[in-house]
């Protein structure tokens, strides 16, 4: 079947058609109008499918709030066509069987790619690395490797996880917060936290552990990946190593581009996320970098619960905030509507950026004829209030509950598979074309 | 609108005032035992004014036995209004016990007051007989509560609000009553 | 719907509390202690964490306005695996009582509940951060030792205050230093560095001046010394102080008393005698630590009364719990 998608502005800019035919993207010029089934773009922003290198999927072992199937949809609602599933499922993603099972159940979703990620260290306890070369050959062809959720917190296993990451072409994402400096942190440390009664975060035990890394990236010759950067002093840290040359990528989650502490004086444990929610100025910078290309991408970091994990004291509440379904309208508000970046500069930071870092094929040359299809058509001009009742994924803990984004998805290609049709989501398909 | 219609001036309530004392006195035969507990906020200001009477009668010092009593605890209408603030309560250091305790209070209206008092004089001792002094009786009893020594008897509609004013509190004395919607009552004429 | 979360209040709001507070307190010696003003109404201690002290003094003062007070020890975290900190609240709520007092080891929970229930919460002490009752009685005990018999309608205006101890982990500390300036007091935080909370751009901590020495804060002569419960086992052994560092720096010893005058010595208690401050200064004329306590029922009975006894009473909180206008709306997931 044969798709046109006409007067469509490409990358937000030039309108011109598309068409799509056996899975990739063809010349308009070569396609029948007559027996293809056509899209009316006019109005529509084209992107290419978007790549999350940060997601949790929760299966195996957390099937109460997500499985893989239900964070696919979540995915397609919000324009993905690719996620990358973090390692901190139970059992712990460090060996063969488990990244092959969420591998096939992502096959057997279809509507996203799924690109499980491997752990750094067995059980992600931070002692013994894991095998990644396993990892690496299995069908999962696991090209990141991360400990999200905990810190590679042992300099020696971070230096030889870096080593034997870039023997295998492939990349440690870290999650930077030093164990000592956050003992029962639940937000950021700040006069707020005094005044809540809250034990703090402090800005500095990302910063150090993100330059240690840095450095050691610089000895290793390695890859270095940053999960999440939230803090400005970060984002200095990683301005002076990529000026050294130091081949270190950085991600910002969409919730640090948009909300603040100040959230948290409700004590409702919605806005409990690792790491927290900071000040204005940290915002602000975070914006900043990510416009100057110092922070290179925008991963979601999704991270679904169950309503009684967050329905409690806040120091009781899980960790975590869902996002697929609002990354696209929470970055159009924060960076496009300020006018830090464009169109083509969020198909960047949200799709051929992270397809890179995480080795995956097909996004190099976004929207481009000869491409595989991954496109979506996004209406810029819509706004709307997010809804629980509208959120595709299992869990409902979005810090944007009732609150009014910019933006809507409106149709999701996949390898040429329809995934999404007038902002809703299709039944998983039999196979995704790769 | 019209301004509230006076119905005593200072003098008369003045004269009000001397002669429930000497009613009080008389009824009691003497002064023996007399505890004058006056109802906040002008009802303490017209037993102090009794006190003083009574000690220019007798000779007594009358300051020692008088104090006031706050009822707000004890009133049956808590729930069905905002909060109320209370008042202190001040009793005279030989107590109420088997004395004669003389209540005071500016107007006697429903009686509800005064049924809070009998209880909260309950809950601080037991007193040998509770005799009560009104400035005002304005009707309009909801309980079976009348008063022993009343200033002025005041007739009043319902809809007709009746105001104390005491030097203490208000700058002078006076007794109004005005209507609801702020006409002169009684005698055709306004004030 | 009326709640008493936290002691941030304005100042006349302050007042009047005390100046009923001085009206309860006559029931001390009353042989009858009774007022009906709750008569009807059902009060539970909702406890989360032990605590003997204060579960009694709320139960006296519930019981002595004829209240029917029930103590309900609940777990209420999900770590313990037991019924979650909502649905007890949501459960006690459906038994139809009129108000609770939450007491919690997790910051946040008594406002949380506040939202949930439905019904008058007042908070009893949660976690690190408020405990707003007992800066109440604290400022009541200090208004009286300082104007005795006048005390109706005043505040502590001028009055300068030194709180000494873990700043940074005392809800006590947090809850006086909102109210206390409130009514025009000048207050001190006093603490060693790992005690004292984290400063603002403008060097103050919870909007105070914050010293390291006690002795430096002794020699300006304060009118009132308030010294906080230290609990050096509870913390990470390596940043607090030893005993002996904390004696040595911010214990009220004997020879501290000597240079500190007639200045109200004041603790919440239980005390540690011996480690925030020496015997003589606990048992001295000066200490105001049974006052304190007594002050407590008193208190009490005027927090239950203004938010029981009316069932107009309106809503103490400030627009500062809720989340600001632009950002996300705090409905939808746990309403």
């Amino acid at each position: 079947m044969t798709t046109l998608l006409l007067n469509a502005a490409v990358l937000g800019g030039e309108r011109r058609d598309l068409a799509i035919e056996g899975g990739v993207l063809v010349d308009p010029a070569t396609v029948d109008s007559a027996t293809a089934e056509v899209v009316d773009a006019t109005g529509l922003v084209a992107l290419p499918g978007l790549v999350d290198l940060h997601t949790h999927l929760r299966q195996p072992g957390g099937e109460q709030a997500e499985t893989v199937a239900s964070g696919v949809r979540a995915a397609a609602a919000g324009g993905y066509t690719c996620v990358f599933a973090m390692a901190n499922t139970n059992p712990v993603a460090d060996t063969p069987a488990v990244v092959e099972q969420v591998h096939r159940l992502g096959l057997q979703a279809g509507l996203a790619t799924v690109r499980p990620i491997g752990a750094v260290t067995v059980g992600l306890a931070g002692e013994r690395l894991a095998d990644m070369t396993m990892l690496a050959q299995s069908a999962a062809r696991v090209t990141v490797f991360s400990d999200d959720g905990k810190c590679v917190a042992d300099a020696e296993l971070m230096r030889r996880a870096l080593e034997h990451a870039a023997s295998l072409g492939g990349v440690v994402a870290q999650h930077a917060q030093d164990p000592h400096l956050t003992r029962g942190s639940v937000m950021h440390e700040s006069p707020l936290a005094a005044e809540l009664g809250l034990t703090g975060w402090p800005s500095v035990a990302e910063a150090s552990i993100v330059a240690r890394d840095a450095m050691l990236a610089e000895v290793t010759g390695a890859r270095l990946h940053v999960c999440h950067v939230s803090t400005v002093e970060t984002v200095e840290v990683v301005r002076a190593a990529k000026a050294r040359g130091i081949a270190i990528t950085a991600e910002v989650t969409p919730h640090h581009l948009l909300l603040t502490e100040e959230l948290v004086r409700s004590y409702d444990g919605r806005f409990k996320v690792n790491p927290p929610l900071r000040a204005e100025r940290d915002v602000l910078a975070l914006r900043e970098a990510l416009a100057d290309g110092t922070i290179d991408i925008v991963a979601t970091d999704h991270a679904p619960h169950a309503p009684e994990a967050k329905q409690t004291a806040f120091a009781d509440a899980a960790f975590g905030m869902v996002g697929l379904e609002t990354a696209l309208g929470v970055v159009q508000q924060a960076m496009v509507e300020t006018g830090l970046l464009d169109w083509a500069g969020v198909a960047r930071v949200m799709s051929t950026a992270p397809a890179a870092i995480g080795s995956e094929p097909g996004y190099d040359a976004p929207l481009e004829v000869g491409s595989p299809a991954h496109v979506v058509l996004v209406d810029p001009d819509a706004r709307s209030v997010i809804d629980v009742d509208r959120l595709h994924g299992r869990s409902t803990n979005s810090p944007f509950l009732g609150v009014e984004l910019p933006g809507r998805v409106l149709h999701v290609w996949h390898g040429g598979t329809r995934t999404v049709a007038d902002g809703r989501v299709g039944v998983a398909t039999e196979g995704a074309h790769r | 609108m019209t301004a509230p219609r006076t119905v005593l001036g200072p003098d008369e309530i003045a004269r009000a005032l001397t002669r429930i004392a000497h009613e009080i006195l008389e009824a009691n035969q003497g002064p023996d035992d007399l505890v004058l507990l006056g109802i906040p906020t002008r009802g303490a200001h017209l037993a102090q004014r009794l006190a003083d009477r009574l000690t220019g009668i007798t000779g007594l010092d009358f300051s020692a036995r008088v104090g006031a009593l706050d009822v707000t605890m004890h009133r049956d209408d808590l729930r069905g209004r905002p909060t109320r603030a209370s008042q202190p309560t001040r009793i005279p250091h030989d107590g109420i016990d088997d004395r004669v305790v003389v209540l005071v209070d500016d107007v006697l209206y429903s009686g509800r007051t005064i049924r809070a008092a009998l209880d909260a004089l309950a809950d601080l001792g037991r007193p040998r007989a509770v005799r009560l002094a009104v400035l005002v009786d304005r009707g309009h009893r909801e309980l079976p509560i009348r008063a022993d020594s009343v200033g002025k008897n005041l007739p009043s509609a319902r809809t007709e609000h009746v105001s104390i004013l005491l030097e203490e509190v208000d700058g002078r004395d006076g007794v109004t009553i005005e209507s609801a919607t702020g006409s002169a009552t009684g005698d055709g004429g306004a004030a | 719907m009326k709640h008493l979360l936290t002691a941030a209040m304005p100042r006349d709001e302050a007042i009047a509390l005390l100046d009923l507070a001085e009206d309860m307190h006559q029931i001390q010696d009353r042989e009858l202690k009774k007022l009906p003003a709750l008569r009807g109404r059902t009060v539970v201690n909702l406890f989360f964490e032990d605590s003997t002290r204060t579960r009694s003094s709320f139960e006296i003062a519930g019981k002595w306005l004829s209240a029917d007070v029930i103590n309900v020890s609940g777990k209420g975290s999900s770590a313990s695996k037991g019924e979650s900190l909502r649905d007890t609240g949501l459960t006690i709520a459906a038994m139809g009582v009129d108000g609770v007092v939450v007491r919690s080891g997790a910051s946040g929970a008594p406002a949380l509940l506040a939202d949930w229930i439905g019904k008058p919460v007042i908070n009893a002490g949660d976690g690190t951060h408020e405990h707003p009752t007992q800066a109440l009685l604290d400022a009541f005990a200090l208004r009286r030792r300082i104007h005795g018999r006048a005390a109706r309608g005043k505040g502590l205006d001028g009055v300068r205050i030194a709180i000494v101890g873990d700043i940074a982990h005392s809800r006590v500390a947090r809850s006086n230093a909102l109210l206390l300036p409130a009514l025009g007091a000048e207050v001190t935080l006093v603490g060693p560095a790992a005690f004292l909370p984290v400063p603002a751009a403008d060097g103050t901590r919870l909007g105070l001046r914050a010293e390291t020495s006690l002795d430096a804060v002794i020699g300006e002569r304060p009118d009132a010394l308030m010294l906080l419960r230290v609990q050096l086992e509870r913390q990470a052994g390596k940043v607090a102080p030893s005993v002996g560092e904390y004696i040595t720096g911010w214990s009220l010893t004997d020879e501290r008393l000597a240079r500190l005058g007639d200045a109200a010595i004041m603790h919440p208690g239980p005390m540690n005698r011996g480690l925030e401050l020496s015997s003589r200064a606990a048992d001295g004329d000066a200490s105001t630590v049974l006052a304190q306590v007594t002050a407590g029922v008193s208190v009490r009975m005027a927090v239950l009364y203004s938010l029981l006894a009316s069932d107009h009473a309106t809503d103490q909180r400030s627009a500062d719990h809720r989340p600001a206008d632009h950002r996300p709306a705090n409905d939808g997931g746990l309403r």
